[in-house]
């Protein structure tokens, strides 16, 4: 960190907001409340979201103009590694950090007062669909097209593996009006209604318990003011909205990280063959304490992650969260699989929270850009 | 030194491959081919059709009524297997249990269990594990107390791989709580349907069950069912180990992972080009490849050099089950990588034949997406099961190291 002094405190009403959570999480969302949850229809609580919006952290990332709290990402990466540790199901960082986040940063201004009041409120939740088939994390391989239509637009095409989009009452679309395939000029994005004639959902859950779907698009008509910001320069817009996703998912595998070692230190104290705890073993304790390294290393780089991720300056920011998130992701796999293997059978159960932990970590690796996706992203701005 | 094969070892791997191609039952082919659920109809099909054919045991001596082949014929139909597709014979049965009873039990126990296993008509399970004695099996409780014609079984095992498939199952029991913990164990063969024996599924990782806990309460065994001699049971147990380890090299079936990686690599796109030209990614597979090519070597100096010197397998077979596990889930982890942002989705019920696709879904996610993830997961077992790594770090250490 360059510049200002360094200060890694955090603010009163941000030691609040953690506290707060973590009460929440122990209190009404414990390891059976949420395997509940992720086998029922809707795939998380309904509840727990009106509770999220009471509590104030569905409109902490907005102005306060808008009904918001005028939070950073700072805020969002102390809830988010609080929705890890809680392995929370609700779809926080899709409505609140992607959706949200976008239209906050790039809606017009009726748009922003039309919506953010309501996404806060928790009344209207929102999923970005932004990949598409054999476009692996590119945002620029769109092929759905975006056809002016009257003084409209009219929109076909299918946008794969959204995420919370079964509970989504919005979507934000990323669509071709110009350009070719993979041209990083000619995308623009739509805010089109779950109800809009032709736009339909295959749903399905994920492998770590949430929900999402493959959106088609049938000749989707919208009217003019669906689309955000301006034509053919979506990219940045989408862009800047994914990287704060980007670091919102790192402190989500912090929280992991950190709940994950919690779990795997206690089983090395209580767990005992030949006669000792097994955390006696050498060979346990060295990887245990590569466990913490890894955990303390992976906070620095989303806290790195956080604090740039609200910077004007793209490559900056760029930077910032594609390192974090290749960092965070090794290290994750480090201690994700090392705390399966050192809970030994139990580890692979689905009766414990150790496997759980383990997949989600897993596909926090895989969303919005795996290791390999990232590292290249930042070893091009080396 | 010479690796290439004669020709009379190519001959007989085109006899081999040409009796698989020929019989292997088309809906276990194509099961195998897309990762789908197996049921035990589609194993003991295959093991019969093996059996009816002379080859229900490759690894057996032919005494028995194995094939009597030698270890490089072993090898030869382990590859040609794997790369056909067909699936894996129970190795509980057939190469655990029976190498323990062709040198421990008595030619009346031979008789009648060995051919029962070779015809498919008897599933085994093992019944090692326990709560309390996992690495550390010695430690195990599971009690059997003698009475009369009978042992009185009392206890829990655990950990135990597709006992809702067993007829029979094979367990370490203690007979004696005297002097040290391995001199009190015993082998014991015990029939599944003995009045007493509750099984309860777990469910693992990848929501799919294939363990098991099983509870012993005074449950009838008759004694002749004890193999070798009573508190002699921990020789057997270490005889068993050391084959169950053997076969989790498992070279075959990372051969044919590691084609299926590259022909998911190969379409598979990533910055519109196949994901196999991504320098960072090929080398992944370049990396695993030469792991591979290096453990099928050391598996075949390691088996020649026991044949050769007509000795057993020794703690060497430590360093292939290390290796061969890593390599396993490297594999399954590259394979799931490969399909980036489509190995989030679930779809348990897409492990079944029958599935049909929606037709939105299937124009983007390919046939071999849906268990690719699920098989990651579950491949985090093979580093645990049968001798943790770092048990077989430790046997290495103090065995082979003399530290």
């Amino acid at each position: 960190l360059t510049g200002a002094a360094v200060d890694f405190n955090y603010s009163n009403e941000q030691v609040a907001l953690r506290e707060t959570l973590q009460r929440f999480i122990s209190r009404d969302y414990d390891f059976e409340r949420r395997r509940e949850l992720a086998r029922s229809p809707l795939g998380f609580s309904a509840e727990a979201w009106s509770r999220y919006a009471e509590l104030g952290f569905l409109s902490l990332p907005f102005p306060e103009e808008c009904g918001g709290l005028g939070g950073n990402s700072v805020d969002t990466m102390l809830v988010m590694e609080m929705v890890g540790r809680g392995l929370l199901l609700e779809p926080y960082l899709s409505s609140i950090v992607l959706g949200g986040g976008l239209l906050r940063d790039s809606g017009s201004d009726s748009i922003k007062r039309q919506m953010l009041p309501r996404i806060a409120a928790g009344e209207c939740k929102m999923a970005l669909a932004c990949y598409e088939a054999a476009g692996r994390y590119d945002l620029s391989q769109v092929a759905c097209t975006a056809a002016r239509s009257g003084d409209g637009w009219r929109l076909s095409g299918r946008k794969t593996v959204v995420l919370d989009a079964p509970s989504a009452d919005y979507f934000l679309v990323s669509a071709r009006s110009g350009g070719n395939l993979r041209d990083e000029h000619g995308i623009s994005v739509f805010l089109i209604g779950r109800e809009t004639a032709g736009l339909t959902l295959f749903a399905y859950p994920t492998q770590s318990g949430g929900r999402a779907a493959d959106v088609r698009l049938a000749d989707v008509t919208l009217a003019p003011g669906a689309l955000i910001g301006a034509a053919g320069e979506g990219l940045g817009l989408l862009e800047r909205a994914v990287d704060k996703g980007i670091a919102a998912l790192c402190a989500e595998a912090v929280g992991i990280i950190a709940a994950l070692n919690e779990a795997t230190l206690n089983y090395l104290k209580t767990r005992k063959q030949f006669g000792v705890p097994i955390g006696k073993f050498q060979a346990l304790q060295h990887r245990m304490a590569d466990m913490l390294i890894a955990a303390e290393q992976s906070r620095s780089m989303a806290i790195f992650a956080a604090v740039y991720a609200d910077s004007e300056d793209a490559r900056e920011r760029r930077r910032a969260v594609s390192g974090a998130k290749a960092y965070v992701g090794q290290a994750a796999r480090l201690v994700g699989q090392q705390a399966v293997q050192m809970h030994g059978a139990m580890g692979v159960v689905d009766e414990l929270i150790v496997s759980h932990y383990f997949k989600r970590l897993t596909m926090i690796d895989l969303t919005l850009g795996d290791v390999d996706f990232q590292l290249g992203r930042f070893s091009r701005l080396l | 030194v010479d690796l290439k094969y004669t020709s009379e070892e190519e001959a007989f791997r085109a006899g081999v491959r040409a009796f698989i191609e020929a019989e292997l039952p088309a809906d276990i082919r194509a099961k195998m081919g897309l990762g789908k659920r197996l049921q035990k109809d589609d194993l003991t099909r295959w093991q019969k059709i093996l059996h009816a054919h002379g080859w229900g045991a490759v690894m057996w001596p032919a005494r028995f009524g194995g094939t009597g082949w030698n270890v490089v014929q072993q090898h030869i139909f382990e590859e040609e297997r794997a790369d056909i597709g067909a699936p894996p014979q129970n190795a509980f049965s057939l190469k655990m249990l029976a190498p323990v009873l062709m040198t421990f039990a008595n030619p009346a126990q031979q008789d009648y269990f060995l051919p029962r296993i070779l015809a498919g008509e008897d599933w085994w399970c093992q019944g090692y594990s326990e709560p309390g004695a996992g690495s550390d099996l010695a430690s195990l409780r599971t009690g059997a107390v003698r009475q009369g014609d009978h042992y009185l079984v009392n206890g829990q095992k655990t950990w135990n791989t597709l006992g809702q498939y067993a007829d029979w199952i094979f367990c370490l029991v203690r007979t004696s709580s005297e002097g040290r913990p391995q001199q009190g164990i015993s082998f014991l063969l015990i029939d599944m349907k003995s009045p007493g024996i509750t099984l309860r599924p777990i469910t693992m990782l990848d929501g799919e069950h294939e363990i098991n806990e099983i509870w012993f309460d005074n449950v009838q065994v008759p004694v002749q069912n004890l193999v070798g001699d009573e508190n002699k049971g921990w020789t057997d147990a270490k005889f068993l180990l050391t084959h169950e380890r053997t076969n989790n090299a498992g070279i075959g079936s990372c051969t044919r992972a590691l084609k299926k990686l590259k022909q998911i690599a190969a379409r598979e796109t990533a910055n519109g080009r196949p994901l196999l030209e991504e320098t960072r990614f090929r080398d992944r597979i370049a990396q695993v490849e030469l792991e591979l090519m290096a453990l099928e070597i050391t598996n075949l100096r390691v088996l020649s050099a026991t044949a050769d010197e007509s000795r057993a397998l020794g703690p060497e077979v430590s360093v292939l089950k290390i290796k061969g596990s890593e390599i396993q889930q490297t594999i399954a982890e590259l394979q799931m990588q490969a399909l980036g942002p489509d190995a989030l989705p679930y779809l348990r019920e897409a492990l079944e034949m029958d599935w049909v696709a929606d037709p939105s879904f299937a124009e983007h996610y390919r046939p071999y997406a849906p268990p690719l993830t699920g098989q990651y997961f579950n491949m985090r077992k093979t580093t645990i099961y049968a001798g943790s790594t770092e048990i077989q770090k430790n046997i290495i250490s103090q065995l082979i190291l003399g530290l």
